[in-house]
């Protein structure tokens, strides 16, 4: 038998917050329903960090926009959750490719799986969109498409683009509640070996109560023309309009 | 100095007393992340052989992180207590293994020795411990500390509530509050992770909970987890913090990295004791460490994770804390892989901070991209109630909407002291029965027939 207090007051409360309130209990544990709902959430957020990215239909829905298809030096996904540094370096055939491409533009976009390949297929390009049509004055580089990305990854792909910004549109860590969310970074001037710090971060974009593509995209082209005014990015750009980068956050960097 | 070791024919040799540390330690991630593992199984236990014949006043002699360049390792040898070593400084660090399980080392002897052991012989000596000998040697010590309630003493197992909201909704977090508190949770602290990082923000949190507490006169403590600096400011503006936060990390650059030091540490110190909240104790600081916090701001000196973890307990320790947790699971994989190596950090940091004489917790916790469930958690918090540990972290549901990661639930609190026979502070478990929370003989009341009329008020209140 489950129990809870008192329905009417407890469904009031329950909508005062997102959290597993009121949930009841067998015993001293939780009712059979509340471990499966719980289960659910946790495999879905499991898939997503898993899952694949199908960079060859993410291509199709960008065409006729070009697109250039890259990875990073972690070969799987065992290695790349072990070792990040891999995950920020370009492997060798993606250096040569993006070499070979070469060309000066004012801004790169890559889209990287990061930790939700299952966010990246279903909203990065909605997103990409959006962020273009806010910028549509300035240079636009090839999209990348990249596998087994970390956040950095984008300063060896901008620096290879001769991009005087870089911005990655990636898949962040999944909660039980989200697991499609994505994070835009962006970094002016980029190149191997940027901290952090020199970046700015827009997160939490997902349809589930999150920052709308429109309003991220905004908030990029703001961000973006600073950064370029400014020739700089990160820490130093902040101020009320930057959602503050907090450490719960930075899970793909 | 360069080590070595023959074993089985073949030598192992090893750079120096970092190196040997490291190698020594079980493997996880983060050290393979630095470079720092055994880069066999073979020469792991070689390590071992070696560090177990080590004297353990080595640590005395030979400083991991330079005495120079950095103020925890300043702090941690100036303040050894010589006399509170001599029992033990004879002993190598194999035989302070052995000394640590014999019968002579019982709760009052590890106490008295507590400020003779420094971080990193707590650390060597725990990489020589199988999971049950750390259980063991933690399970003899008590660590006793007071504000509103009192933490850590026998047959007791206290709990932080944590409320989070991921936009701070004051009405939210005081609707888990009261989920918890049905669940007999919260003895520890009534602890807020802030989405924000404003002082105006965590300033009327902690009006609200300080409210909701006095209103229901409940013994505990709250506490909003912001930068030490937000709360040197937030107490000036006269809020009634009970108890100052900080993440801390085990060297002066990493500590740097969290924007501290130990100075503005001693300034918050001395402010939340000058406040006098605490109504049965003065113990006012509250921190949280977890391995990988120096590697991940490459402020780890070659120093092995467990090692550095260690450390932060030798921060911790100068500040006479309420409470002290290792956030096991949050960091990820990179560092701590999966349930196996999450559950063995649990334990070595509970049985170092024990051992070092803090009020050691535990949030009980993983993230979604490492290789662990609920079973692993099930196994850790199990053990950890074994080991004696003094407090666990709870959010309802086991899910920390803020924060994206999960924790235990206010249910795994009461499974934990039903199948040990373990019961709250005993101030909190006093008003849990008062307000008819909990039946007199201590098991929680069931709520659908027996919701007291304090339940009844404080639930319409709050919707």
């Amino acid at each position: 038998m489950s129990e809870v207090v008192n329905d009417e007051l407890w469904a009031q409360l329950r909508r005062t917050t997102p959290a597993r309130i009121a949930l009841g209990r067998v015993g001293h544990a939780l009712p059979l329903a509340e471990v499966l709902d719980f289960q659910l959430a946790h495999a879905r957020a499991r898939d997503a960090v898993h899952a694949a990215l199908d960079g060859a239909a993410l291509a199709a829905e960008l065409a006729p926009l070009p697109v250039l298809q890259v990875e990073s030096d972690a070969p799987d996904r065992a290695t790349y959750l072990r070792r990040p540094d891999l995950g920020r370096r370009l492997s060798a055939r993606s250096a040569a490719l993006l070499a070979a491409a070469s060309k000066r533009c004012d801004v790169v976009f890559v889209i990287g799986d990061g930790l939700s390949a299952t966010g990246v297929q279903a909203g990065a390009v909605r997103l990409l969109r959006a962020c273009m049509a806010e910028l549509a004055d300035l240079t636009i580089g090839p999209v990348v498409i990249a596998k087994a990305a970390r956040v950095a990854l984008a300063d060896p792909v901008g620096e290879a683009l001769g991009a005087r910004v870089s911005v990655m549109i990636i898949g962040e860590r999944p909660g039980l509640s989200v697991h499609d969310s994505l994070g835009i970074y962006m970094t002016f001037g980029p190149r191997s070996g940027r901290s952090d710090a020199e970046r700015n971060c827009i997160s939490n974009i997902h349809g589930a109560g999150g920052l709308s593509p429109q309003d991220a995209a905004r908030t990029l082209g703001w961000l973006l023309r600073e950064a370029l005014r400014r020739q700089l990015s990160g820490v130093e750009l902040k101020d009320d309009q930057t959602p503050l980068l907090s450490a719960k956050e930075q899970g793909p960097a | 100095m360069p080590f070595s070791c023959d074993l089985g024919g073949e030598r192992h040799s090893f750079e120096d007393l970092k190196a040997v540390l490291a190698a020594a330690s079980p493997l996880r991630s983060g050290d393979e992340l630095a470079g720092l593992a055994a880069t066999s199984s073979t020469r792991r236990v070689a390590a071992r052989w070696l560090l177990a014949d080590l004297p353990l006043a080595v640590f005395l002699s030979e400083a991991l992180v330079p005495y120079e360049a950095d103020e925890v390792t300043r702090l941690i040898i100036d303040s050894h207590d010589a006399a509170a070593f001599a029992p033990i400084a004879h002993l190598t660090i194999g035989g302070f293994r052995d000394w640590l399980l014999s019968e002579a080392a019982d709760g009052p002897t590890l106490a008295a020795i507590a400020r003779g052991v420094t971080p990193e012989m707590a650390a060597a000596v725990s990489k020589l411990m199988r999971g049950q000998d750390l259980i063991a040697v933690a399970q003899k010590i008590r660590v006793v500390t007071a504000f509103r309630s009192t933490i850590g003493l026998p047959s007791r197992l206290s709990t932080r509530l944590q409320p989070n909201h991921p936009a701070d909704d004051p009405r939210g977090i005081a609707a888990a509050v009261l989920d918890g508190l049905l669940h007999g949770v919260g003895d520890a602290v009534i602890g807020v992770n802030p989405a924000s990082d404003s002082v105006p923000a965590a300033t009327t949190l902690i009006r609200m909970l300080d409210e909701l507490r006095e209103a229901y006169a409940i013994p505990t403590q709250s506490c909003v987890l912001t930068h030490v600096t937000n709360s040197l400011a937030i107490m000036e503006r006269g809020a009634p913090v009970d108890l100052v936060f900080q993440s801390v990390a085990g060297s002066e650059d990493a500590n740097a990295g969290f924007g501290i030091d130990l100075a503005v540490l001693r300034e918050a110190h001395a402010a939340a004791k000058a406040l006098g909240r605490g109504t049965v104790g003065r113990n006012v600081m509250y921190f949280e460490t977890g391995q990988g916090s120096a590697l991940s701001a490459n402020a780890h000196h070659g120093v092995d994770q467990q090692t550095m973890e260690a450390r932060a307990y030798g921060v911790a320790r100068a500040f006479d804390p309420l409470l002290v947790n290792t956030v096991v699971g949050f960091i990820g994989p990179e560092y701590l892989y999966d349930g196996k190596q999450i559950i063995r950090a649990g334990l070595e940091d509970h049985f170092c901070g024990k051992l070092l004489g803090l009020p050691m917790g535990c949030d009980v916790c993983y993230t979604n991209h490492a290789e662990a469930d609920q079973d692993d958690m099930d196994s850790l918090m199990t053990l950890l109630t074994v080991a004696g540990c003094s407090f666990l972290i709870c959010v309802p549901g086991s899910d920390d909407v803020m924060l994206s990661y999960q924790s235990l639930s206010n249910h795994d609190a009461l499974y934990l002291r039903s199948v040990m026979g373990l019961r709250p502070a005993p101030e909190f478990e006093a008003w849990l029965a008062e307000v008819g929370i909990a039946a007199p003989d201590g098991r929680l009341r069931a709520l659908s027939h027996g919701a007291s009329p304090f339940v009844r008020r404080i639930a319409e209140s709050l919707a």
